[in-house]
């Protein structure tokens, strides 16, 4: 051997592909997604129309697979590896719809009431996604459930704010049936006014998933009082209209706000009679916090958004409200990244409204939770909630979703719900609530012969399919009508395919490589090099053949390989998971692997450990 | 079975100086076997072109019969090319050549195709000082025919079937220098880094210029015993010198220490830096480059890297004396330049 490199003596170890969160992460959207749903999998699956097991594969992980197939926040699809090789994500969240519309019926694979009791008693006090989750996870196991609800159906807010144009109420009726099948006992209509008299109770442990119910207001603004008559807490009117108690609105319409519930509430008023609806912001458009979607979703149905305008009063003329004024103003940023909104010199603007909703942000309330139970409230009123087991200073007392730590989205209220479960099992057996369960992971060989995998491998340039829309004409006069019609078969097909199958992992094994260059020279994307050793990771990313900048992703360094002593790194930031690097190797050292992910539920610690 | 190479390319691909990224110089995707040395050289100069910003249809492909004379297909799709009668490459080089001095000749044979059917040929177009790059992917077998001995295997060479190669190999970069190449090199598939500069030297050499690239046949003679696998290779590699290849334009950075560091200076102004690792070797000296090939050749080596060159080579046209224009381009108002002209010249003949 008489290759020049000068070996270093400190190198870097080889990855540790063992631990489980190594390939986890370059499973993209999984690893982002806050339930970690087996995306891929059930992507594959949507494409081979196996649309029953694409809905299980949902459901374990994340409940409400037809809920979120439509109102997800989507934190896979700006995570998603096809908009870093490509413009645009794979659209995730609509897929999953795509399942939960073409499914047969589950209910037989749903587990089945009554289970064998455990003689353990759980009080979920609140309703939404966040208790439901808490529900189906311990009611298999023997426990039960009192579930405890200010409204007259389960749902939380996916049924109070959620509206009916974007989740049509049967959808929430299946999700939520499934679990409320399973035997738990529901007391609707009845709101807890005390934490102590719940604990009083023979509970073994008390779950708190109330939501962030408090809707912020502008108490402070001229004209608040006088024209109260016409002004609105977004989300208490969204409730009262999805309870049927407001079924009008006036012509003209201001919406206070730039996050998601501003925009539901402009796209209700136009529904309800609001010709004239506008969205008035503080911040710049691009700064807004509604997702970008949503955004234009209410573009779509004609409502201007006006930014830059902070409210300054509601102007009220006899008892009337007549509209509002607004100071102008612009965006200025110091050198820290902070914003400062400045008087943009101009007049200030008077819009016209016969009513005007406030969409400016929610808030948890604990005025129930008495003080002096030991269960601790930090600055701003919050409960101190561990941020791993869910739970409180009281040990029985457990949050989870909005009540835990402030608003969010369903698909979280459902992480923490799982999570909250396992403590509240982990808790009620006598055991640690550290002692979290493993996720169960498996790795297996995709290959089927020589060139052949048992996945579509094939890799092609497809842009991302557009859902198609009801008609805006009947959208808008029928406030429960489904503005997104979904996928059909064949879109649904085209948009499964333009998956990665990032699950599907470059495994390496050095001692079968014999270097010479195939995969090297194959790789669409460059992510593979041949290069000496280095004592630090950031050096050796840059003398990458494509140096590896992007340091969200990991590489993938493997031990000395034996004819160079060099060591093979792959970046996995733009692998496109195309199998040319295995299928060009002659000596197998690549393969195809695929690995599953999947984060273990209260009480299978056991189940998994004989799987 | 994946038929198609996606289409996807590395976000941060950098572009040459004509603007194009390396995608622009790929070709179809391979159907080689997998891990076939042939496929590396491949790579090797499509990286090699794109460095050199070459323009695509400046270039043209020239290959015979063979695994290895099958790669044009597989990059430069963009450039002419022409697949000739086994072993016949340079005649159709030649041809092409005299007709079209412009553009760059790159030629791409086998040691079947260069060393046994095609040896005459090869001589010749040698002797000629044809301007061409002549790469010959030796892997001391014939791949396309099931890795029958070539010429170039080495005696006492084992094949995968276990029987005995019985004769002397022809040792090509000792052939070449014989007969007076202006540019012999010789690198192995699995060594880009040494490769690509190399390929780019070739290019800029105004003759002839041989890479005899040592490019393992990784289904036929990729066994233990054989002694153009992998792993032998590897182990019997010894190198005249680290080869750079500096475009004219860039400034030259490194200092030299003297004796191990030789810069030359080529045709075009871009240069080569070597660090000399062979003692008593002088790549600007033929008798010195002709005895460290036979030295490491009787201690059993195989030496890589710049073996000779003679910068300012003339060429084939050079020696013809033939007209600035390319003959393809004369018209007839040149070729046929009337009566007054020949009177002219009759008149000087009497
Ligand atoms: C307008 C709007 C639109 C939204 N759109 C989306 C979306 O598209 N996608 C998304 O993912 N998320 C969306 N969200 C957020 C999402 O609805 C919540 O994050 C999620 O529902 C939180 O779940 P949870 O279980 O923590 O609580 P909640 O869903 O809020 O449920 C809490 C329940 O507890 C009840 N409750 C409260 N206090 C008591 C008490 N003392 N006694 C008894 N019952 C009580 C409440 O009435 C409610 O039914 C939206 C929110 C709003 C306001
Ligand atoms: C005139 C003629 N004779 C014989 C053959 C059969 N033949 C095809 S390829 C080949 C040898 C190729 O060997 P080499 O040039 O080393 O290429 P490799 O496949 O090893 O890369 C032979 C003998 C032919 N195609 N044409
Ligand atoms: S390509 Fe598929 S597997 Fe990869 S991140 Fe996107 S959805 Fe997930
Ligand atoms: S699977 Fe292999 S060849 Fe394909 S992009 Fe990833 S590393 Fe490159
Ligand atoms: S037979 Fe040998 S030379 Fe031909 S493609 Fe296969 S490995 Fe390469
Ligand atoms: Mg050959």
């Amino acid at each position: 051997m008489k290759f020049f490199f000068l070996f270093k003596l400190f190198v870097l170890k080889p990855t540790d592909i063992k631990d489980p969160e190594y390939y986890h992460k370059v499973v993209d959207c999984q690893y982002a997604c806050p339930a970690h749903t087996p995306v891929p999998e059930y992507i594959r699956l949507i494409a081979a129309q196996k649309y029953t097991e694409a809905y299980m594969v949902n459901w374990e992980s994340n409940v409400f697979p037809g809920i979120l197939g439509r109102t997800c926040d989507r934190p896979c699809e700006p995570a998603c590896r096809r908009g870093r090789v490509e413009d645009e994500p794979v659209a995730i969240c609509r897929l999953k719809r795509v399942a939960a519309d073409n499914k047969s019926n589950v209910s037989a694979l749903m587990p089945k009431a009554p289970f064998p009791s455990n003689s353990k008693k759980i009080a979920l006090i609140g309703g939404g996604p966040a208790s439901l989750t808490v529900a189906r996870d311990l009611a298999p196991l023997g426990y039960e459930i009192h579930l405890f609800d200010d409204q007259n159906r389960a749902g939380g807010m996916m049924r109070s704010q959620i509206p009916s144009f974007r989740l049509p109420e049967h959808v929430i009726n299946e999700e939520v049936g499934f679990i409320l099948d399973m035997g738990i006992h529901t007391q609707f209509k009845t709101r807890v006014e005390s934490l102590k008299d719940v604990i009083a109770k023979d509970y073994d442990a008390v779950f708190v998933g109330t939501g962030a119910p408090k809707g912020r207001d502008l108490y402070e603004l001229p004209g608040r009082q006088e024209g109260d008559a016409n002004i609105h807490i977004g989300i208490e009117w969204l409730a009262s209209v999805a309870f049927e108690h407001t079924s009008a609105i006036g012509k003209k319409v201001i919406v206070l706000g730039g996050g998601n519930t501003a925009m539901d509430c402009c796209r209700t008023s136009r529904r309800l009679g609001g010709a004239e609806v506008k969205v008035v912001v503080r911040s710049p458009f691009n700064e807004m916090r509604a997702s970008p979607w949503e955004i234009e979703d209410a573009m779509h149905e004609d409502i201007p958004i006006l930014d830059c305008h902070v409210p300054k009063s509601f102007v009220v003329e006899n008892g009337k409200l007549k509209g509002m004024m607004f100071e102008k103003v612009i965006a200025k940023y110091d050198d820290k990244g902070g914003r400062a909104l400045v008087n943009a010199g101009e007049a200030d603007v008077f819009i016209e409204a016969d009513d005007v909703l406030i969409a400016i942000g929610q808030s948890t309330s604990f005025t129930w939770i008495e003080r002096d139970l030991g269960l601790e409230f930090n600055k701003s009123e919050m409960p101190v909630v561990d941020a791993v087991t869910y739970q409180s200073t009281l040990p029985k007392v457990f949050f989870g979703g909005d009540a835990a730590f402030g608003p969010k989205n369903v698909i979280t209220a459902v992480a923490q719900g799982h999570q909250a479960a396992i403590s509240i099992d982990l808790f009620c057996s006598g055991e640690s609530l550290k002692n979290r369960p493993s996720p169960f992971v498996n790795l297996v060989s995709q290959k089927m012969g020589i060139h052949e995998w048992s996945y579509d491998s094939m890799v092609e340039i497809d842009n991302r399919q557009s859902v198609p829309l009801v008609d805006k004409k009947l959208a808008l006069s029928d406030r429960k009508v489904e503005v997104e019609l979904g996928f059909d078969h064949l879109h649904g097909f085209t948009e499964a395919q333009r998956c990665l199958n990032c699950d599907v992992q470059t495994a390496f094994s050095e001692n079968k490589c014999i270097e010479c260059d195939a995969c090297v020279d194959i790789c669409p994307t460059s992510c593979i090099t041949f290069i000496p050793n280095e004592e630090d990771e950031s050096a050796l990313r840059l003398k990458l053949t494509m140096p590896a900048n992007n340091h969200d992703q990991a590489i993938l360094i493997s031990d000395a390989v034996p004819g160079t002593k060099r060591v093979m790194v792959k970046d996995e930031d733009v692998c496109l998971h195309c199998g040319l690097c295995a299928e060009r190797c002659p000596t197998s050292a690549w393969d195809m692997q695929k690995f599953f992910y999947s984060v273990t539920k209260a009480g299978n610690q056991c189940q998994i450990a004989v799987k | 079975m994946t038929y198609i190479r996606p289409k996807f390319r590395h976000p941060d691909l950098k572009t040459n100086d004509l603007g194009y990224t390396k995608t622009v110089y790929e070709g179809s995707l391979s159907t080689l076997c997998a891990g076939c040395g042939h496929d590396s050289i491949s790579a090797a100069i499509v990286q090699s072109c794109f460095e050199l910003a070459i323009q695509p249809h400046r270039l043209a492909k020239l290959s015979g019969i063979g695994c290895s004379s099958k790669t044009p297909a597989y990059f430069l799709s963009q450039s002419h090319g022409f697949n000739s009668v086994h072993g016949r490459m340079p005649s159709v080089a030649t041809g092409s050549n005299l007709a079209n001095k412009e553009l760059i000749y790159f030629g791409v044979s086998g040691d079947g195709d260069t060393a046994s059917i095609g040896m005459g040929q090869f001589v010749h177009v040698i002797r000629r000082n044809l301007n061409m790059v002549y790469i010959v992917m030796n892997n001391g077998c014939y791949g396309l025919t099931k890795g029958q001995d070539s010429a170039t295997a080495d005696e006492g060479s084992k094949s995968k079937s276990g029987s005995v190669n019985m004769f002397n190999a022809i040792d090509l970069p000792s052939l070449a220098l014989e007969l007076g190449a202006g540019f012999v090199a010789q690198s192995f598939s699995g060594d880009k880094a040494q490769l690509i500069p190399l390929i780019k030297a070739a290019i800029k050499h105004p003759g002839f210029a041989i890479i005899n690239v040592i490019s393992p046949c990784v289904t036929f003679n990729n066994n233990p015993g054989s002694t153009k696998s992998y792993d032998y290779v590897r182990e019997h590699i010894e190198l005249t010198s680290t080869v750079d290849f500096v475009p004219f334009q860039e400034e030259i950075t490194t200092s030299y220490e003297a004796g191990a560091e030789q810069d030359i200076t080529l045709h075009d102004g871009s240069h080569l830096q070597l660090h000399k690792l062979e003692s008593e070797w002088n790549p600007e000296d033929r008798m010195s480059a002709i005895t460290a090939l036979q030295k490491t050749k009787i201690n059993g080596e195989i030496l890589t890297g710049l073996i000779f060159i003679e910068p300012e080579s003339k060429d084939l046209h050079h020696v013809l004396n033939t007209v600035d224009i390319p003959l393809n381009q004369l018209t007839a108002k040149e070729l046929c330049p009337g009566s007054v002209a020949l009177e002219e010249l009759n008149a000087e003949l009497r």
